[in-house]
C-alpha cells in the first residue's frame, strides 16, 4: 500500500474496551489523532508503537509489517506526554541511550547530541538532570532525542498537555520546523481543536475505538455533520 | 513491555524463587507429618496442649487489648497537637522499640520492672510489696505493650493525620467540643484502622517467642512456639514438638484468614509537624489530658531504654568486645545476618521480576494468575510456618545425617532470611513498581535492556531502597533469638545467643553489656537504612 502507517483490520479487546482500526496514514505528513477522552486515541498510538499487539490484523510501517515485534525493534522514536527523561541521568547519557541502547558512544554521536540540543535550544545543557529544567526544557530534550534517533516516524502522546498555553505556540512551531526539515511521518495524539490547525496536515478522529473520521486537516475542521466530532470540535 | 526473554527471565526468576522457598518449608512440614505419625494425633489434644493453646490465645487477646487501649489517648493527643518542641523526638521514640531486638527490651524491661528494678523499689517504699512481677502473665503483658504500644499509636496516628484539613476548620466553626469531635471525627476513623492494627498486633503476639522464652515462667506461662522449642531441646519429645507445630499452624492459619478480611494498615504519611492546624482542646482540662497521655507513654517507653544503657555501661565493654567470645559471636552472627540478608534481597528481586512479567502479559491466564498469587503467597509463608517450627522440621530431618550442628548456619541464615522476606518485599516491591512505571515504556522504546539496563536505569535509582531493605534485614537476623534457639550451642553462637547464655548462667552484667553493644549495632544498621529515605520525585 502505502510507505506511510497501515493499520490492517486491526482488533484488539482491553477489559471490556474493543478497538477496530483499518487505516493508512500518509508518509511525511503530520496527522492528528484526535477524539474525546478514553475514545481509544492512546490505544491507537500504542499499537503502532508496539506496546499493544493487535489480537487480529496487521500492522505496517513504510511497508514493513511490524505487528509483531517489539517496541524497541520498530522504526519509531516516541516522546510522551510526561517521564520523557530518565531523572537520574544527564541531558547527553538520556539522548545518547536514543542512539545506542548501551551507551557505546563515537565522536561523532557526541557532537551529533551536542548539536540536536543546540537545535531544539538548550546549547551547553549536556550536563544537565532533567529535574533543573522546566517542563518545556524537557521536552525539548526529548525532541533532541528524536531527531538523534533519525527514524522516520515520530510517534507523541500529547506532548504538550502539560505545559503552559504560551509555550505551547513556540513548541508547535519548534516541532513544524523539525518535521521540515527530516521530513519524517509524525502521528500526535492531541486533544486541542486548535492543536490540528496549529501542527497537522492530517487528521483523524476516534470515538468508541473506532476511526469515524480521516480527512486532509481544512476538511477535517470544517466538517459539522458528525455530531461528537462537532461537538469536540467546538470545544 | 518487556522482550520475550526478559519475559522468560521474569518467569523463571519467579518459579525458582517459588521452588527454592516450598522446597525448605515443604521439607520442614513434611519432616514434621512423617515422624511417627501414629503417636502425634493422640498428642495433638491433650490437656497439656490445651493448657498452652488457652494461655497463647489468653496473652496474645489481653496484650492486643491492652496496646491499642492505652495507643489511643497517646495517638489522638498527638494528633491534636500538631506542633510542640520534641514532637519529633517522641515519635521517633516510638519507632525504636520496633528496631530493637526483642531479647534486648526484655532486658530493659526487667531492670526497669524486675525484682531489683526502679519500679517495684519505688512501689515498696510507697507502702506497696513487690506488686509487679515481670515473670509470668503479667511480664508478658508488659513486654507485649512496650512492644506494640507504640506500633499501633503510630498507626492511628497515621490514619488520623490523613484526614482533610478542612474536617477540623469546620468542626471548629460548627463549635464542637472534644467529645463531638472524638464523636463525629477521631473514632470512626479509629474505628475503620482498629481492626487491621488489633489483627497484626495479635499475630506478633501469639506468635511471639523470644519474650515468652525470657520472661514466660515454666509451663503455666508458656505459647505455642516456646513449647515447641522446651519439648525438642529439654525434654526431646518429638511428637509433643510436632503436635504442637501442628496445633501451632493451624493457630496462625486461622489469624491470618482473620486478618485478611481487614484492610491492612500502614504508617505512611505520618508527618513530623505538617502544616495541619487544630483549632480544638486548647482548654485547660484538654491540655493536661495531653499532656499526661504523651508524657506517660514516654516515660513508659524512654525508662526500659535508659536500663539498657546505664547497665550496659556498667559492664566493661572494652573487655567485653574485644573477649574471643564476643569477637566469635559477632562474626558469626555477621555472617548468618549479611547470608540472610542478601539472600532476602535476592528473591525478592526474583519475586518481583516474576509478578513484573505476569502483569506484563496482556490476557494472562488462570495459571498465570496463579503463579503470580502464589508468588505474593510465597514470601509471607513464614508467617503461616514459624521459625521455631521451620527449625523443628529441619532439625528432624537432619538428625539422621549426623551432628546438626554442621548445618545449622545455613539452616538459621535460610530461616532468617524468610523471616525478612515480607519486610524486604514491602520495601521493595513498591519502589520497584514505580521505577516500571516511569522508566518501563521509556526503556522499551529506545531499546534499552540486559546489562545496560540494570546498571544504567535500574541501580542508580533502586540503590536507596535495595540498601533500606539490606539493612533492615541483617539487623532483624542480628537480633533474632527465635531461629538460632533450637540450634544454638557452643559451636554455633549467634549474639542474642550469647546475650541469652549470658542471661540463663546468671551473668547479667555481661548480659548487659552485651545487649547494650548488639542494640546500638541493629539500630545503627536501621538509621543507615532509613537515613536520606525520602520520598524523592522523579519528573
Amino acid at each position: 500500500m502505502t510507505d506511510g502507517i497501515t493499520l490492517n483490520k486491526v482488533e484488539l479487546k482491553l477489559g471490556t474496551k474493543e478497538f477496530r482500526f483499518d487505516c493508512a496514514l500518509p508518509a511525511g505528513a503530520v496527522t492528528a489523532i484526535t477524539g474525546p477522552s478514553g475514545s481509544g486515541k492512546s490505544t491507537f498510538l500504542n499499537l503502532v508503537a508496539g506496546f499493544e499487539t493487535p489480537d487480529r490484523g496487521r500492522i505496517l510501517i513504510a511497508g514493513e509489517d511490524v505487528t509483531e515485534k517489539h517496541p524497541s525493534e520498530r522504526p519509531v522514536s516516541l516522546v510522551f506526554q510526561d517521564n520523557n527523561l530518565f531523572a537520574h541521568l544527564n541531558l547527553a547519557t538520556n539522548i545518547g541511550l536514543g542512539i545506542s541502547p548501551s551507551l557505546k558512544l563515537s565522536g561523532s554521536d557526541r557532537a551529533a547530541i551536542s548539536q540536536a540540543l543546540e537545535r531544539v535550544g538548550l546549547s551547553g545543557f549536556e550536563k544537565r538532570t532533567p529535574g533543573t529544567l522546566s517542563g518545556g526544557e524537557r521536552q525539548r530534550a526529548a525532541f533532541a532525542r528524536a531527531l538523534v534517533r533519525k527514524k522516520p516516524v515520530l510517534l507523541m502522546d500529547e506532548p504538550f498537555a502539560a505545559l503552559d498555553p504560551g509555550l505551547r505556540l513556540s513548541m508547535a512551531s519548534l516541532l513544524i520546523e523539525l518535521h521540515r526539515e527530516t521530513g519524517n511521518t509524525v502521528l500526535v495524539v492531541t486533544h486541542d481543536p486548535d492543536e490540528v490547525g496549529r501542527l497537522a496536515n492530517h487528521a483523524i478522529f476516534i470515538d468508541h475505538g473506532q476511526i469515524l473520521l480521516q480527512a486532509p486537516a481544512e476538511e477535517f475542521l470544517a466538517r459539522r455533520d458528525i455530531p461528537t466530532l462537532a461537538e469536540f470540535l467546538s470545544g | 513491555m518487556l522482550t520475550r526473554a526478559e519475559r522468560r527471565r521474569g518467569i523463571g526468576w519467579g518459579l525458582l524463587s517459588i521452588a527454592g522457598i516450598a522446597l525448605f518449608v515443604g521439607i520442614a512440614v513434611a519432616a514434621l507429618l512423617s515422624w511417627d505419625t501414629g503417636n502425634t494425633q493422640s498428642r495433638l489434644f491433650t490437656a497439656y496442649t490445651w493448657r498452652i493453646l488457652r494461655f497463647t490465645l489468653l496473652q496474645a487477646v489481653l496484650s492486643t487489648l491492652l496496646s491499642v487501649v492505652f495507643a489511643l489517648p497517646v495517638a489522638l493527643a498527638l494528633a491534636r497537637r500538631p506542633r510542640f518542641p520534641g514532637r519529633v523526638w517522641f515519635i521517633r521514640l516510638m519507632a525504636l522499640p520496633m528496631g530493637l531486638p526483642v531479647l534486648i527490651g526484655a532486658l530493659g524491661l526487667i531492670g526497669i520492672w524486675g525484682r531489683q528494678g526502679v519500679m517495684n523499689s519505688l512501689l515498696l517504699k510507697l507502702g506497696l510489696e513487690q506488686p509487679v512481677s515481670i515473670y509470668g502473665l503479667s511480664g508478658i503483658l508488659l513486654a507485649h505493650v512496650f512492644f506494640n504500644l507504640p506500633l499501633a499509636a503510630r498507626l492511628l496516628l497515621a490514619a488520623l493525620e490523613r484526614l482533610p484539613a478542612e474536617y477540623w476548620l469546620l468542626s471548629s466553626s460548627l463549635g464542637m467540643k472534644p467529645l463531638s469531635v472524638f464523636r463525629f471525627i477521631e473514632w470512626p476513623v479509629a474505628r475503620r484502622v482498629i481492626p487491621g492494627i488489633a489483627g497484626l498486633i495479635f499475630m506478633l503476639c501469639a506468635t511471639s517467642f523470644t519474650l515468652v522464652l525470657v520472661l514466660g515462667g515454666g509451663p503455666a506461662a508458656t505459647t505455642l512456639e516456646v513449647a515447641i522449642y522446651q519439648s525438642l531441646r529439654f525434654d526431646f519429645d518429638p511428637p509433643r514438638a510436632i503436635a504442637l507445630s501442628l496445633l501451632q499452624i493451624g493457630m496462625t492459619a486461622l489469624i491470618l484468614i482473620a486478618i485478611s478480611l481487614f484492610p491492612t494498615p500502614d504508617d505512611a504519611g505520618i508527618t513530623a509537624g505538617r502544616a495541619t492546624r487544630r483549632f480544638d482542646g486548647r482548654t485547660l482540662p484538654a491540655r493536661l489530658w495531653d499532656v499526661l497521655a504523651i508524657l506517660l507513654a514516654t516515660t513508659f517507653l524512654i525508662l526500659p531504654l535508659t536500663s539498657i544503657v546505664v547497665a550496659g555501661a556498667q559492664a566493661n565493654l572494652w573487655n567485653l568486645a574485644t573477649s574471643p567470645a564476643f569477637l566469635r559471636a559477632a562474626w558469626t552472627s555477621f555472617t548468618i545476618a549479611l547470608s540472610a540478608g542478601l539472600l532476602a534481597v535476592l528473591t525478592s528481586l526474583a519475586i518481583i521480576a516474576g509478578r513484573g512479567a505476569i502483569v506484563d502479559m496482556k490476557r494472562p491466564g488462570g495459571t498465570a494468575r496463579a503463579f503470580s498469587v502464589s508468588l505474593g503467597g510465597m514470601s509471607s509463608l513464614v508467617l503461616l510456618i514459624p521459625p521455631v517450627v521451620l527449625g523443628t522440621g529441619w532439625f528432624l530431618m537432619l538428625r539422621p545425617f549426623g551432628d546438626v550442628a554442621r548445618f545449622a548456619p545455613a539452616l538459621v541464615a535460610i530461616i532468617n532470611m524468610l523471616m525478612a522476606l515480607p519486610f524486604v518485599m514491602r520495601v521493595l516491591a513498591p519502589a520497584v513498581e514505580t521505577h516500571r512505571k516511569r522508566t518501563g515504556r521509556l526503556s522499551a522504546s529506545l531499546g534499552v535492556s540486559g546489562f545496560s539496563r540494570v546498571w544504567r536505569i535500574d541501580l542508580p535509582v533502586l540503590a536507596r531502597p535495595l540498601l533500606t531493605a539490606l539493612s533492615f534485614a541483617m539487623a532483624l537476623s542480628l537480633g533474632d533469638l527465635g531461629a538460632v534457639a533450637l540450634f544454638g550451642s557452643n559451636d554455633l553462637t549467634t549474639l542474642p545467643w550469647l546475650v541469652y547464655s549470658r542471661l540463663s548462667s546468671y551473668r547479667t552484667n555481661d548480659a548487659d553489656g552485651l545487649a547494650l553493644i548488639l542494640g546500638i549495632i541493629c539500630l545503627a544498621l536501621t538509621v543507615i537504612g532509613t537515613a536520606g529515605r525520602k520520598e524523592t520525585s522523579h519528573d
